[in-house]
């Protein structure tokens, strides 16, 4: 046949084109599960990290269910929704949603017969989304653990949040004042004061990042308040 | 040439794999793929992910491209080659996702850099429609080694010099908050030049790589 003639220009393009989409489609729809189980799994190292255990993306189902007690989704007025498994909730989606609307997942672990409340995050950086997980202590103020990604920063500069330098900032800080009112601990440009509760360093050239995590802190954790006032 | 008596590794065949080493360098000669090598040189890790992911898919490509090099109409032929790129470069990183989950973060970025990478395209379009298999694989394989070589020096200063670091390992000590509290050569007062991190001096550190290079090389050297 005329390698030159229309028709089998034509023939050739469709032949290779259903080929190739045939086998993306057999290896995508094959690898599926896998891949779930692998950004489950490490959705549960993030929240194991938060609290203080860092264990291997392989352990972590495991060590997941030793961990953590309790998964429970909160309506905007603090009371359980049951209709909702917590792990499940995908916050990207979730956030669009007007705020009365929204389930909240939240993660109660017990370590060495302590408890703690695992908030899961989700907020704008400065090119791309950014999430993390906080955890507090039992006396649902002090934080015990920050752990912070996210999905296109600028590398060394706003990217810096998943370092533990600028995480473990955030460990020994309280969200609450003595008054107990919500004041969120917030990132500063220049620096925080040592002694402040509610402050840490932000990242020099990371201005806009690090001001996304403080949005994404106050705006998440405030919708917990509720629960965490009558429980 | 495919019904060719030629032996594997004739001299013919391994000036393929050696040519693009120094005298035919994709980068510095024919300054094709700087994108990528400006982009991912900040780290020598993404440096070598990012060479082993493109020597995948260009020794791959290469050999597709070859073996349909007598069925690919003409006139398509550059949408035919991108669609093989593109498909061989999801392939890669589906199976990635599944089985090395680790390594597929970290090439989320360099995937549409790797379709993109203009020595692919170059190679297929210059050297597989026109060349056997086996050579398609030994030019795919020559020309990524050159590629690669290129983008680990780039990165190795840079990374070296940015962050002080190789390989995310701090060679030149620990940067503490304090002088005092810093080792190495920190803490005579060193600080890092942040200005390596960024694209312009990965630009230079491959010009003076090029001026190295044309200097030394007689064949390169023009009238």
């Amino acid at each position: 046949m005329d390698r030159n003639s229309n028709l089998y220009t034509f023939i050739f393009a469709i032949i290779m084109v259903v080929v190739v989409a045939a086998g993306l489609a057999f290896t995508a729809t094959t690898l599926k599960p896998l891949q779930a189980e692998n950004v489950k799994k490490e959705k549960m190292q993030n929240i194991l990290s938060s609290i203080g255990v860092n264990v291997d993306r392989n352990e972590a189902g495991d060590l997941f269910k030793d961990y953590v007690k309790e998964e429970i989704a909160l309506n905007s007025d603090g009371t359980v929704n049951t209709d909702v498994d917590a792990f499940s909730i995908d916050l990207m989606k979730e956030t669009k949603k007007p705020a009365t609307e929204q389930a909240f997942p939240l993660y109660v672990a017990e370590k060495d017969g302590k408890t703690y409340y695992v908030v899961p995050l989700w907020g704008a950086g400065l090119w791309k989304e950014i999430w993390g997980y906080l955890a507090l202590d039992d006396d649902k103020n002090t934080i015990i653990g920050a752990s912070f990604d996210h999905a296109g920063e600028t590398p060394g500069l706003g990217a810096e949040i998943n370092q533990s330098w600028y995480e473990d900032q955030y460990i020994g800080k309280t969200i609450m004042d003595e008054n107990q009112k919500f004041v969120s601990v917030t990132a500063i440009k220049g620096g925080a004061d040592p002694n402040d509760q509610h402050a840490i360093d932000a990242i020099s050239g990371g201005t806009i990042t690090s001001e996304g995590v403080n949005k994404m802190l106050e705006e998440r954790l405030n919708n917990y308040l509720p629960y965490f006032k009558n429980n | 040439m495919a019904g060719d008596k030629e032996a594997l590794f004739s001299q013919k065949n391994r000036k393929l794999l050696t040519d693009p080493l120094n005298d035919d360098n994709p980068i510095t000669v024919q300054v094709l793929g700087i994108c990528s090598a400006l982009a991912i040189t900040v780290q020598l890790k993404t440096a070598i992910v990012m060479s082993l992911a493109v020597m995948f898919v260009l020794v791959f490509g290469n050999l597709i491209v070859s073996l349909l090099r007598n069925l690919i109409p003409n006139r398509i032929r550059i949408i035919v080659q991108l669609l093989i790129v593109a498909s061989l470069v999801i392939l890669v990183d589906q199976v990635l996702k599944a089985y090395a989950y680790d390594v597929s973060k970290q090439l989320s970025v360099f995937v549409g850099l790797i379709i993109t990478n203009c020595i692919i395209m170059g190679r297929f379009e210059a050297f597989a429609l026109g060349n056997g298999p086996w050579k398609a694989i030994l030019d795919g394989i020559g020309n990524t080694l050159g590629y690669g070589i290129i983008l680990i020096i780039v990165a190795f200063f840079r990374e070296l010099l940015g962050s002080g670091k190789l390989m995310g390992y701090e060679i030149l000590g620990h940067k503490g908050k304090t002088i005092a509290e810093s080792t190495g050569l920190y803490h005579f007062g060193y600080e890092n030049n942040g200005f390596m991190l960024l694209s312009p001096m990965a630009l230079i550190t491959v010009g003076v790589l090029i001026w190295l290079q044309r200097s030394k090389n007689r064949k390169l050297i023009e009238d």
